[in-house]
């Protein structure tokens, strides 16, 4: 398809042109310099930074997302269905680590039974993905074949000097385009091709970018015996910080909100493997110690998840685990160390 | 939207049965008073009262009760205690049937059946009990061991003097953990009297129990000469939504509530050790 391109100083009207039928969020700093999805709106500038500080999974995978409400009374119950269509709406600016991130989730929330919330918030999403011009040290997202420099989504986006290149790569991406027709130019794709080749070049030269994964799809006891696990996971505060920030971890919970009178609100929230409480039951916990619950984690991500999903990883290699966790152990770590084992 | 499994269907407590000082079963039907749906032996289901609580319980009763699902449960955490308040005509929320159940109709069908269970672990080996029982003449002899740590313990005692202990081929053994005034039956844990009773091993069993019983109960049958292909138990973990998502009930690429809860005992060696 056609490339398009716009100069970013006038970002601000193509903003407004989807805006005007349609929400859109976009990476903006907040007052402490921290990048986050916000809702666009006039004044509102795209973020500088290479990445925001939550991923972009709350889009789909909501932090706490009401799941139905009941009534009770004596011995009666009704049971209230809130679901809602989902409007449609646009994430922009999502880097591609973010967007392989869906299609992790998509494994688990659209596998039967389908999520229905999950998949009425993806089909209405388009996704304009943004190519990252000056990855970090801390991104490893060609460990698992992820290209920064042709990021996927519906609509593929690069900051060319002092001008944003889009080029649509699905229907969606279509209809996005013939949303802006007005404000944007038609562009050159010698100079699309040109940013991919350079950004391809950082990528190679990042301190990470040798590393690969290890596929120990057949050897599932013998890394989960392994004894590395013991040293790996001493430090480990259990704070699920990592949980938290990770575009891949789908973990939830289940809760009951009681609103008084009868009226019960029952939410799904995030939850973490990280946690004691998580697998507790009455009779105790089948994973004792925060080693267990440490080494379902990683087993998870590039163990378990890879067996269920053809040798997909649960792990985009976005980086903010490592750069988030207190005591600096993370997903690169855990992979190095086994990988001397193999 | 299409239908929502997380959103659970109504249900209503038709009869409770007090099975013993800390157990009951908990009859349950649809607001029409027709059974809410049909599952297979070892299913489970999720049921929940809003605003106290939702857990995955074993339905105990077996398919060809077509009148209602019964879940046999014990009082021991917040949401169990609940239900024991209950009283009749109450109404409840229910999801499911969830998991794979018994291959009853395929590996079960023809053989000679064993089954061991421990407490409130008889639970999920009822519906397959049976199963076996209205299908009598699918399957070959059936043992019964049963036991928990006293008379009053003992789970569905009036169905099984009145019905199992009548059933053509089938022999039931029950056992409590210590001697008692009124007992003169068996006394002694299950694992050491299913070594007494030197079952032959040309049969498939299904048990259930408190984990340690679990344990030596294997251990036995092993040394009485079984292999792990012809064990069947059924597994117990934390669960929340009942449909392989949550991530609590993952061990090693299952999810207990989707791919089990029941497994064979050479599936379970192909697992990481975390159930």
């Amino acid at each position: 398809m056609a490339v398009f391109k716009i100069p970013y100083a006038d970002l601000g009207k193509l903003f407004a042109a989807v805006s005007a039928s349609e929400k859109l969020y976009l990476p903006v700093d907040n007052k402490l310099g921290q990048a986050n999805f916000e809702e666009w709106e006039e004044g509102k500038e795209m973020s500088k930074q290479l990445n925001t500080v939550r991923s972009a999974k709350d889009f789909f995978f909501p932090q706490i997302q009401p799941l139905v409400k009941f009534r009770r009374e004596d011995k009666k119950v009704d049971i209230i269905d809130i679901r809602e269509e989902s409007e449609d709406f646009v994430i922009f600016g999502a880097k591609a680590c973010d967007v392989r991130s869906f299609d992790v989730l998509d494994n688990v929330f659209l596998a039967e039974p389908v999520d229905t919330q999950y998949k009425t918030r993806r089909e209405h999403a388009t996704i304009v993905s943004l190519a990252c011009n000056r990855p970090a040290e801390t991104c490893f997202c060609g460990t698992f074949g992820i290209d920064a420099a042709k990021p996927a989504g519906d609509v593929e986006s690069w900051i060319i000097g002092d001008d944003f290149y889009m080029e649509p790569v699905t229907d969606k991406g279509q209809a996005f385009i013939d949303k802006v027709k007005d404000v944007v130019a038609e562009g050159d794709q010698a100079a699309v091709d040109g940013q991919i080749e350079k950004i391809r070049t950082i990528m190679g030269k990042l301190p990470l970018a040798d590393l690969k994964p290890v596929d120990n799809r057949e050897k599932e006891l013998e890394v989960f015996n392994s004894p590395k696990w013991d040293e790996l996971s001493s430090h480990c505060l259990g704070c699920g910080a990592c949980t938290f920030v990770c575009p891949t971890c789908q973990c939830f919970d289940i809760e009951d909100f009681n609103a008084g009178y009868g009226n019960v609100e029952r939410f799904r929230c995030w939850d973490s493997c990280m946690y004691n409480e998580f697998t507790l039951m009455a009779a105790g916990t089948p994973r004792k110690t925060q080693k267990e619950r440490f080494r379902q984690r990683f087993m998870h991500k590039l163990v378990y998840y890879p067996i269920k999903n053809d040798g997909m990883y649960s792990c985009v290699g976005c980086g903010r685990c490592l750069r988030k966790c207190p005591i600096q152990m993370n997903i690169v770590k855990v992979m190095k160390t086994l990988e001397e084992d193999a | 939207m299409d239908k929502e499994a997380l959103i659970p269907q109504l249900g209503v407590v038709k009869e409770i049965e007090e099975m013993t000082p800390d157990v009951k079963t908990f009859r349950i039907v649809g607001p029409d008073g027709n059974k809410l749906f049909d599952q297979i032996p070892g299913q489970c289901g999720m049921l929940s009262m809003p605003g106290v609580g939702e857990g995955m319980f074993s339905i105990t009763s077996s398919p060809t009760e077509r009148r209602y699902q019964e879940f046999s449960i014990k009082r021991c955490g917040h949401l169990t205690t609940w239900l024991h308040g209950m009283e009749e005509g109450q109404e409840i929320c229910i999801r499911g049937p969830y998991g794979n159940g018994f291959p009853v109709d395929t590996d079960f069908k023809g053989k000679d059946m064993l089954f061991i269970a421990g407490g409130i672990g008889l639970a999920p080996v009822r519906s397959v009990i049976n199963y076996c029982r209205a299908h009598r003449e699918n399957y070959g002899k059936m043992d019964i061991v049963y036991g928990s740590r006293s008379k009053e313990d003992l789970c569905f005692i009036k169905e099984i003097q009145s019905e199992w202990v009548n059933t053509p081929n089938c022999d039931v053994w029950l056992t409590i953990d210590r001697e008692e005034e009124g007992w003169d039956g068996h006394v002694g844990f299950v694992p050491n009297y299913v070594q007494e009773l030197n079952f032959s091993t040309d049969k498939i069993c299904v048990i259930c129990g408190p984990p340690v019983m679990i344990h030596f109960t294997l251990q036995g049958l092993k040394k009485l000469g079984f292999t792990e292909s012809q064990v069947y138990t059924t597994l117990e973990m934390r669960m929340k939504c009942g449909i392989g998502k949550c991530g609590r009930c993952n061990v090693g690429d299952k999810y207990v509530c989707k791919d089990g809860p029941v497994f064979r005992c050479d599936q379970l060696d192909l697992l990481p050790p975390e159930y």
